[in-house]
């Protein structure tokens, strides 16, 4: 299995300006050299510093296939550390999240570690005195918190900023949404199993010329259940929150897309199938206090749809919820969705975070299935032969690059995720 | 009422479901029912904490009438379930029932096949004599693992 591995120029050659190759999707060792590769050499999403608030605080997570440890310290920072004993392999912790104490202590031969990773203690260490033994901390990884957001980097690549430029702008507009510029990611995890590629789900997600279609039985039967309805009838909010999937073109093509170098975009830069939401009157109350009625109004009106942190992280600002890929074979991904307290915001705000986190990402959504449906169905459906090209030509031109913005149901956002796959997938 | 018609009724529930008969089993719950399938265990918020479904009987309708299109591409082909359950137990409570029933739950689609263990605690009223289920919550034993799609009701 080392086709691609020692042909860079065959795996580079998988994507072209306007079509990919099957293989993306399908190759294990495509999906391995990525893991290598694009997911190591760029910044992917670990978790936020709100998982963890007191010293010994620690959360979980595999990133590129590697186990990892993000720890709160004693003074106050994080840490991000291989979860591997240096003495045979064993993980430190074990459990998603929980609290380590003082001390990371391996649960095998109590090899024990200071929360920063270095070695404190190995029982009967004079028993490895005139011996070669080396490495004996927790290797650190390369991390970096942004409004509370930490990214790692497996491997040597652009810095955090570079990397992400301007699209930090979505990271920064669900922080300043909070009343008091601060998140707190609350309410636990859904973690819906996908038996698909990981990238049929990231390139979903500024795919608008899905949702009236593949929506139609969900998003559609909330509409009808809702027509006829005498106006004065507050909407529940179940039915704002679905009936808009079911939008016509138009409507998605008249919202726009944005793309950043490196993959970065969303969708929504003009408005979203989240603009039309009733308002609380308490919450504007407390945005218009803290930042005035203008910025205020400012930061509310910014209602972007999905914004992807190519590869791992797309976030929704407008509804303070995040989905995370977690990639484990090229037909297997875990995606996992988050919600979050604007603090200072009423309690009705996180309801309505929930709602639509239970109503579009949970293992029982409608929604989901529907879209799963299509990713697996496409999984499969590669392997036919007679074409072994995936259409991205949708608005193409020659030469889209960097920071641009045009008509909303371009698949402009793919191609520019695609051209970031060939940038981080050579040798 | 005896606790022999209160189990008869779970059954009953049950039945409706495995048979897909949805219109009849939405028909069970009162008008300000929910049916409710929690992320965590024990947990007693299902506003401010995130569920695999939390539905009142709009939400349901519209799961009902879904399944009942052409376009409800995951269902094609359709899936299927069967309950099994254990014996309820019957508690009477100051506004009607409490039942617990301990089950084990499959769905299948295709070549596919999944299987929980759960837990349904049915809160029953009686309206005008008969009956209804104020809430239906289902806890599934490993509901905060990573699941696949979950079409039908557990």
């Amino acid at each position: 299995m080392r086709r691609y591995r020692d042909d860079s120029a065959a795996l580079l050659s998988l994507v072209e300006e306007d079509r990919v190759h099957r293989d993306l999707y399908i190759d294990p060792e495509v999906f391995q050299l990525e893991m290598e590769r694009l997911w190591s050499r760029t910044w992917s999403y670990v978790g936020h510093t709100s998982q963890v608030p007191q010293a010994g605080d620690f959360i979980t997570v595999d990133i590129a296939a590697k186990p990892l440890i993000l720890v709160r310290q004693a003074d106050g920072s994080v840490r991000l550390l291989m979860n591997r004993c240096a003495h045979k392999g064993t993980k430190l912790v074990y459990d998603f999240a929980g609290n380590t104490g003082k001390t990371l202590r391996c649960p095998y031969h109590a090899w024990t570690y200071r929360l920063d990773g270095t070695l404190l203690n190995i029982p009967l260490k004079q028993g490895y005195d005139g011996t070669g033994l080396r490495e004996t901390g927790l290797a650190p990884v390369t991390h970096e918190v942004y409004r509370g957001f930490v990214f790692a980097r497996l491997a040597d690549g652009p810095g955090l900023r570079e990397y992400f430029g301007d699209s930090l702008s979505s990271i920064d507009n669900l922080a300043d949404r909070s009343p008091e510029g601060e998140l707190e990611i609350t309410g636990g995890c859904l973690r819906y199993l996908h038996n698909c590629n990981w990238k049929m789900f990231v390139e979903n997600l500024n795919d608008t010329m899905h949702p009236m279609i593949a929506h139609a039985s969900s998003a559609g039967t909330a509409k009808k259940l809702w027509e006829g309805k005498p106006a004065e009838m507050p909407k529940p909010m179940a039915i704002e929150q679905y009936a808009p999937f079911a939008n016509d073109y138009k409507f998605f093509d008249d919202m726009g897309v944005r793309i950043y170098p490196h993959g970065h975009g969303f969708s929504g830069v003009n408005f979203s199938i989240h603009s039309a939401y009733s308002s609380i009157p308490e919450y504007e109350q407390a945005m218009q206090r803290t930042y005035g009625p203008e910025r205020a109004r400012q930061i509310l009106g910014t209602v972007r749809h999905n914004t992807v942190y190519y590869p791992s992280l797309t976030i929704k600002g407008a509804i303070q919820s995040i989905r995370v890929a977690r990639p484990l074979a090229a037909d297997k991904t875990v995606i996992e969705s988050w919600t979050f307290r604007l603090k200072g915001a009423p309690a009705k705000l996180l309801e309505r975070t929930v709602m639509y986190n239970r109503l579009i990402n949970s293992p029982m959504s409608v929604v989901g299935h529907d879209d799963l449906h299509c990713y697996r169905s496409a999984q499969e459906g590669l392997a036919a032969e007679g074409n072994e090209w995936v259409s991205l030509h949708r608005n193409f031109r020659p030469g889209e690059r960097g920071e641009m913005t045009c008509n909303g149901t371009s698949e402009i956002s793919m191609r520019n995720q695609f051209r970031a796959w060939r940038e981080f997938m050579a040798p | 009422m005896t606790d022999a018609e209160v189990v008869r009724f779970i059954y009953r529930e049950a039945r409706l479901l495995d048979e897909k008969r949805f219109d009849e089993w939405y028909e069970l719950f009162t008008d300000d029912a929910y049916y409710w399938v929690p992320l965590s265990p024990g947990q007693t918020d299902p506003l401010a904490h995130n569920s695999l479904a939390y539905e009142d009987k709009l939400l349901l309708k519209l799961r009902i009438e879904r399944l009942k299109l052409p376009t409800a591409y995951s269902q094609k082909p359709q899936s299927r379930c069967l309950h099994v359950l254990q014996p309820p137990e019957v508690e009477k409570t100051s506004t009607g029932y409490l039942a617990r029933t301990p089950f084990i739950y499959t769905e299948t689609r295709g070549d596919e096949s999944q299987r929980y263990a759960a837990t349904a605690w049915h809160t029953l009223a009686l309206v005008g004599g008969v009956l209804r289920i104020r809430l239906k919550r289902v806890d599934i034993l490993n509901a905060d693992s990573a699941l696949p799609s979950i079409q039908l009701f557990l």
